[in-house]
This record gives structure tokens, C-alpha cells and sequence, in this order.
């Protein structure tokens, strides 16, 4: 005898209604359909050109030489994430021995060092002030460390522990103040956090895995975030409704790194599918795909230059290719790095750019000064 | 789980991705080559203040490597 549940309903009216809930699914699928269909045709009807071709009337951009300008050496693992400080010289950096460490770039010297009760810190950040730097990973937490003038202090003591995701921390930015902050995580959520109390503010739920990246709209845009996922999809979120309003799809493989335009009216991504895109937020769609035959390892994580001409992007296979934004080229390649570039972020005042790698260290590269 | 509960949840899925696809169907859209001269005249107007683009001057140049000292 089969549980009571499982038998067919004995009353008439209950098989009706699960033949009425079973329509009611079908109906809301093929209008699902219908929608994601009209959605491809009104964004269709405006891609009347392509930005290459736009941009064809644009100068060219000569030969770039861009040297390392230092290297900073401490970590005892896998460089996982890197933030700048406003100031233009901190770095804070972390990685898969639990350590985080902020850098003095200028003089290479530590400044700080915590070591955090996990491996794999995959996420760190500076906060606006420069005071405070957040990090976390593996303990599914993102942690803020106010960071003391005391060089004895211990900083670990006075650690706040602010988000609590159920599944690895992924990424984690604060907004404008070093009052909030916004995390992604392997939970398939991004979460935004008041610092001081603890509190979730708002969720975002959307994403169908692994959220592994996010970046905060440029201030002048207003309150939106983009994250990208496992899912191939990378969203534009409303932080004070939770709501997604855009969503775009086009990747191939897992979304590693997301970054606005500095205007605010687009987006760079990079994947494991070996290739950035450029999606324009009012176009509503990709605009752009970065990637040569000869590039076959997954893009970690894109930085634009501060007119957004150039994107950085650091690879799998240890090195940093440099892209020519609006016309879609290639114009330079930089060797250096041992190991896989994971981590990638150009300077405040853009005169320099970051790497951190599996290779244990960071770079810091310049162009080559003009005499 | 009965396949009622079962049907109902995927009911209420299906209801959400719905709803999010008619917000972001409804959504105003401008032309790509509209997106691009914008996209082009950004690039334009911050160019000369871009480092990384434009290189700057040694004396200028936080990351300018040190020069040895000669200890005379």
C-alpha cells in the first residue's frame, strides 16, 4: 500500500486542481518564452552598428611599454585578491596561506599583517577612509580590521566580523563610506552589510550559482551594482530595492571578474571562456568581445585605464594581455608573473596598475616614463 | 514532498522569472551607435589625463625606479 500521500486524490476536486496547477505552469513557461524572445528582438532592433566600426575614424594607439616597477614579496602562497588604498600607495592583498597584508607600494615595505583564522582570505578591500581593510573566504564571513598606527597592536583583536554568507565569500567592496559594505558569495547571493552593527541591509537573489565577482557603480551613476557568477550571467542590481534590472548572458563559461566603465554607462567582464566583453547598460547588450584565436586560458579579473581607452586583463596563463576598448585590439602582452594572474587593479590616480598571482607575489607596472 | 508542493513551488519560480523578464523587456533602450559615440567621446575627452595612456614625466612618476646613490 502506497503512503497516503501518493495515491491518486480520492476526491475529484483535488485532481482538478492539480490539472489546473499543472496548466497554470505551463502557461507561465511559455510566456517566459514568449518574453525572453520579445527581449532579444527589442534589443535587436537597436544593434544597427558595431563599436569597432564606429570606432574605426578613432586614432590608433601606438606600442605601449609598460615595465614592472615592483615587486612585492611576503606572501607564503596564492595571491587571491588585492585592493588599492585612496591614497595611491597602500595596497591591501591577501591569499591562500589566511594571511592579509598591507603594502606601502611606493618604499615595498609591510605596513600590516593579520593572519586570518582560514585559508583561502579570496576576498579583500580598502576601505574609503583608509583606515579599515575587509577580507574573507573559506569561513564564509567578511571581517573588518581597523587598522592602528600602533605597529604592536595586535589587529586582529579588534576584528568586527560583519557578513555571514552560507558558502565561501567571494568578493566584498565597501560603498561609498566605511559604513557599508557589499559582499558576493558562493551562496549564489550578493548581501549588502551595515559595518557597525552587522545588519543585513538588503539582499540580492537572482543569480542560479556561485557568485563570484561584483563591482559598485561609479558614484556620479547612482545605486546600482554588477556581479557575475558560474551561471554565465552577469547582473545589474538596484541596492535599495534588491531588484535585478538588467541581466545579460552571453559568456560561456564562469564570470571571474566584472568592472564598470569609469563613465558608468558600461561594463567589462572577464571568463573562463578566455575572453572579456563590453556590455553598454543603455544599448541594453554586449557591445564588444575581446579575444584572438591564440588566447585559450580564462581571464581572472579586468581593470579599465582611467578614460577607459585601455582594459587590462590579467589570464590563467600568467600573463596580462592589454585591449584596445573601442576598437576591439590587441595592443600589448606583459610577462612577468610565475603562475596564474588572479588579481588585477589599476591605481586611483591611474598611473599604475596591480597584479597579485599564484605565483606568491605582486606587481606593480608603469608605462614607461616619457623623457 | 506531495507533487502538489512540488508544483507549487515551481509555480512561484516560474511566477519570479516572469515578472523579471517583463521589468527587463519593458526597459528603454537606445541605439548601439548612439552607445558607442558616447562610449568614443568619454574616451576622448579624459585621454590626456589618462597616465597609463599617455605616459607622464620621469620627475612626475610616483613608480619611477630609485636611482643608486653614489657615495662620494
Amino acid at each position: 500500500m502506497r503512503p497516503k500521500y501518493m495515491r491518486s486524490p480520492l476526491i475529484p476536486e483535488m485532481a482538478t486542481q492539480e490539472v489546473q496547477l499543472n496548466e497554470t505552469l505551463a502557461h507561465l513557461k511559455t510566456e517566459s518564452e514568449t518574453l525572453k524572445s520579445k527581449l532579444e528582438e527589442e534589443r535587436a532592433k537597436l544593434h544597427d552598428v558595431e563599436l569597432h566600426q564606429v570606432a574605426e575614424k578613432v586614432e590608433g594607439l601606438g606600442q605601449f611599454v609598460m615595465k614592472t616597477r615592483r615587486t612585492l614579496k611576503g606572501h607564503g602562497n596564492k595571491v587571491l585578491c588585492m585592493d588599492w588604498c585612496k591614497d595611491k600607495r597602500r595596497i591591501v592583498s591577501s591569499s591562500q596561506d589566511g594571511k592579509v597584508i598591507v603594502w606601502d607600494a611606493f618604499t615595498t615595505n609591510k605596513e600590516h599583517a593579520v593572519t586570518m583564522p582560514c585559508t583561502w582570505v579570496m576576498a579583500c578591500a580598502y576601505a574609503p577612509s583608509g583606515c579599515a581593510v575587509a577580507c574573507g573566504g573559506l569561513d564564509n564571513k567578511c571581517s573588518v580590521y581597523p587598522l592602528s598606527l600602533d605597529k604592536n597592536e595586535n589587529l586582529a583583536a579588534k576584528k568586527k566580523s560583519v557578513a555571514m554568507h552560507t558558502n565561501y565569500l567571494s568578493a566584498c567592496s565597501f560603498t561609498n563610506s566605511d559604513m557599508q559594505i557589499l559582499t558576493s558569495s558562493g551562496d549564489g547571493t550578493c548581501a549588502l552589510w551595515d559595518v557597525e552593527s552587522g545588519q543585513l541591509l538588503q539582499s540580492f537573489h537572482g543569480h542560479a550559482a556561485d557568485v563570484l565577482c561584483l563591482d559598485l557603480a561609479p558614484s556620479e551613476t547612482g545605486n546600482t551594482f554588477v556581479s557575475g557568477g558560474c551561471d554565465k550571467k552577469a547582473n545589474v542590481w538596484d541596492m535599495r530595492s534588491g531588484q535585478c534590472i538588467q541581466s545579460f548572458e552571453t559568456h560561456e563559461s564562469d564570470i571571474n571578474s566584472v568592472r564598470y566603465y569609469p563613465s558608468g554607462d558600461a561594463f567589462a567582464s572577464g571568463s573562463d571562456d578566455a575572453t572579456c566583453r563590453l556590455y553598454d547598460l543603455r544599448a541594453d547588450r554586449e557591445v564588444a568581445i575581446y579575444s584572438k584565436e591564440s588566447i585559450i586560458f580564462g581571464v581572472s579579473s579586468v581593470d579599465f585605464s582611467l578614460s577607459g581607452r585601455l582594459l587590462f586583463g590579467g589570464y590563467n596563463d600568467y600573463t596580462i594581455n592589454v585591449w584596445d576598448v573601442l576598437k576591439g585590439t590587441r595592443v600589448s602582452i606583459l610577462f612577468g608573473h610565475e603562475n596564474r594572474v588572479s588579481t588585477l587593479r589599476v591605481s586611483p590616480d591611474g598611473t599604475a596598475f596591480c597584479t597579485g598571482s599564484w605565483d606568491h607575489t605582486l606587481r606593480v607596472r608603469a608605462i614607461c616614463s616619457l623623457i | 514532498m506531495s507533487s502538489k508542493m512540488q508544483s507549487s513551488s515551481s509555480i512561484a519560480q516560474a511566477r519570479r522569472t516572469v515578472q523579471q523578464l517583463r521589468i527587463e523587456a519593458n526597459i528603454e533602450r537606445i541605439k548601439v551607435s548612439k552607445a558607442s559615440s558616447d562610449l568614443m567621446r568619454y574616451c576622448g575627452e579624459h585621454a590626456k589625463n589618462d597616465p597609463l595612456l599617455m605616459g607622464v614625466p620621469a620627475s612626475e612618476n610616483p613608480f619611477k625606479d630609485k636611482k643608486p646613490c653614489t657615495v662620494l
